[in-house]
This record gives structure tokens, sequence and C-alpha cells, in this order.
């Protein structure tokens, strides 16, 4: 009677346990390192429509974030300025270049100029700018040093795991709120003057679902 | 013995490799892997809303319209005038040292672009001669003699190439700012008996 399993079938079930094993590593590995917003959203820089550089406005010319970003102080959503906070100097500096061709289209059409979005948090996940800046989290804590950017890209990945290190221990972060516009603000004693600042400011942050969930 | 040297290189360079795949500037939007709630169907404020003809979400409201606690009779405070139309004399909010320290912020947010730090009109737009109309300094006598409500009203509504700031800055702010703004004049115009009466 013949055999029915011949001899390389002795190598099977070790080559089969192996390569599951290499298999699932590689997944698992693989979903955890891809499918997070680190890999997902960090480094997104969409053309815009008018090619307007940050390092120039918020860099060279020294203008502070809120003269356009005007409600981060006031509102949950931080605005994009209108066309009129455009024009308030570019209705006499460089009246005809051909980078602001669709903002002074905008500005004799009323139509908005269509930025695109960079930042966008799931509609699920409820982030309000006055909470933070009004309690000393700088501008630059999360969206990295936009006085440096020609074009605008997300540098922090903005996803739950990144939010709660922050919440868990805000003390890393917290700066004097005068200095929450400031670029490029450092300090030695973070930790210290953090924790100082926390109960000074009576920093508390929440760490529950329906804080951000609702 | 080959092969294993080959497997070793192979597993310090691939994690390597693709580690160096995070953070990429790409221009392609971010790919969530489960889209079901990211983006629902509702308007959040300044997105885009293809119903209208101006594709905006955000609607403009009817003329004339008044919101409830909105009314703004109050013509001295939100127009900076007096019931015969003329300016006001004194700032109508009651001044405080942390009202003139919101001034002074403020200033220095909106107006030091153009105006400068100083109020002299040496901001960095007009000393870059990017072709802007100069700027006055404060400390001229005109400005000096002029009454409160016509530096509010010059900051709401804008004075000849000087755009309007309504939109950028709220009543009060605008009412600091205008604090802050006479506390600079004084600055450059202090008397020495003033200088002597504190210890500067």
């Amino acid at each position: 009677m013949a055999q029915i399993f011949p001899k390389w079938a002795d190598e099977v079930p070790r080559q089969l346990l192996l390569g599951l094993i290499i298999f699932a590593t590689a997944a698992v590995a693989g979903v955890w390192y891809y499918f997070s917003p680190e890999y997902t959203d960090v480094g997104y820089a969409p053309e815009q429509p008018v090619p307007f550089s940050h390092q120039m406005h918020a860099g060279q010319l020294d203008f502070d974030c809120q003269y356009c970003h005007t409600n981060v102080f006031e509102s949950k959503h931080a605005n994009v300025p209108a066309t009129e906070t455009c024009m308030n100097c570019h209705n006499q500096v460089m009246t005809d270049s051909p980078r602001l061709e669709k903002v002074r289209e905008s500005w004799e059409t009323g139509e908005a100029v269509e930025w695109i979005r960079v930042h966008n948090l799931p509609d699920y996940a409820y982030f309000n700018h006055a909470a933070h800046v009004n309690v000393g989290v700088g501008c630059e804590s999360c969206h990295g040093r936009v006085d440096r950017m020609e074009v605008v890209q997300q540098v922090e990945p903005l996803s739950m795991s990144w939010c709660l290190d922050c919440h868990r221990n805000p003390e890393q972060q917290v700066r004097p709120v005068e200095e929450v516009t400031t670029m490029g603000y450092e300090i030695v004693n973070q930790i210290e003057k953090g924790q100082e600042l926390v109960s000074e400011n009576n920093i508390n942050p929440p760490t529950d679902c329906q804080s951000c969930h609702y | 013995m080959k092969a294993t040297k080959y497997l070793f290189i192979a597993a310090v360079a691939l994690p390597m490799i693709l580690a160096s795949c995070r953070g990429q500037i790409s221009e392609k939007p971010p790919v969530h892997p489960n889209m079901n709630m990211d983006q629902q169907k509702r308007f959040e404020p300044q997105e885009r809303n293809e119903f209208f003809d101006d594709n905006r979400a955000m609607r403009q409201p009817v003329e004339g319209t008044v919101a409830r606690g909105n009314l703004k009779a109050d013509k001295a405070y939100y127009q900076g005038i007096n019931e015969d139309s003329s300016f006001v004399d004194e700032i109508p909010p009651e001044l405080t040292k942390s009202f003139l320290y919101r001034g002074k912020d403020r200033y220095e947010v909106f107006c030091t672009p153009c105006h400068g730090i100083a109020g002299d009109g040496q901001g960095i737009i007009m000393t870059n001669n990017y072709g802007f109309v100069p700027a006055p300094s404060f400390h001229i006598d005109r400005l000096r003699n002029v009454s409160d409500g016509y530096i509010y009203s010059t900051i709401a509504n804008g004075i000849r190439n000087m755009p309007s700031y309504a939109q950028q800055i709220p009543v009060k702010d605008r009412w600091a700012i205008v604090a802050y703004v006479r506390a600079l004049q004084q600055s450059q115009n202090a008397t020495e008996e003033e200088i002597r009466r504190y210890d500067v």
C-alpha cells in the first residue's frame, strides 16, 4: 500500500505555523501603523485656490494669528477670514498680482473663495477652540510652526490618543495665556511652570466620553 | 549562513524603509478606513452647501432684522455719537486698568501692522514700502484734539484709505483700543510735571 502523505509533508505543519505567525504579525503591525491618522492624515497639504503663504504673513510680516482668525478666543470654530480681511491691505498692496486673482474676483462678485480645509476632525468629535486657547494651549502645540509654512499642512495626527495624551498630562503643553499666539515659545522648566499654570487656572481637562462626543 | 545574514539585513532595513513613509507631504485628502460618521449630513460653520447659488452653508441675515438682545439702542456705546450726531467726548465703558490692558492687547493684534507699536504710523506695512498710503502718527495735534467718538468711528466705519474693522473687532474691544490709543498719545506728550508725579 502506497503512502498517503509524501515525505515532504513532514515539513508542512511547521511551515504553516511559521507562515501564520509572520502573516499575523505583518497584518497587525500593518493595520496599527498604516490605518492610524499618524499615517493617513499627517502631512496633508492640499493646494489652495489662492496660494496664501502663512510664512509671509505670519512669519515675515509678524501678523498676530488673531488678525485674521478673529474668533478663536470666543468661538468653538476658528474662522477662516472673510475676503474683506484680505482686502484690508490688498485693495492697495499688490493690486495686480496674478496670485490674488481669485481674491479680487471674490471681492467683486461676492462669491466665496473656496479654501480647502486641512484640519478636519470627524463630525462626531466636537472640538472647541475657545476652550483651549483661553487656558493657554498655544497654536503651535497643535498646528505646528505655521509661521514657517509656505503651504499649510497637518503636522499632528489629531487622533484620539494624541488628544488624550495632553488631556491626561496638560502640564506638558500649557503656557501663559498671553503667549498662546507666540510662535517658537520655549521654556526650560516646562513641567514645573505647566503644573503651576494648571493649578492656577484650574485646568481640569476631561477624559470622559461625553465631553467630546456628546 | 548567508541566508541568515540577508534576513538580518532585511529585518533591519524593511522597518526603516516603511517607517519613512509616515508624515509625508501629500496633496491627496486623508483616507479614513471607516467614513461612516466622519462627514455627516449637517453643515458646520463655513462649510459648503450646494443647495444655494453661492455654495455657502452660512446665510446672510435679512437686512434690517434685529436679533434678540441685539437692539443696539445705546447710540453712544454702539456708534460713538450723541443724540445730535456729534462724536462722544469720553469713552462710555468704565475705564479700568484691565480694560486698558485689553486695549493694548487688541491694539497690538489689529493696529500695529500699519500704525506701529508706538502709534507713530511706522508699522511694518509702512516701513517696508508696500505701496500703502502712509498712516498718520497719533502724536500730531489734530489727532490729540479729536474726541474719543471720532477714533471709535474710525475703527468701526473706516476713514479714507483705512477700511472698516467692524467685522474683525467687537464693540467693547473697539472702545478698549480707543482707550489705549489715548494712553499712547499721553505717553508721547507728557509734561515734566506729570512725569515727576509718577516714579518713572
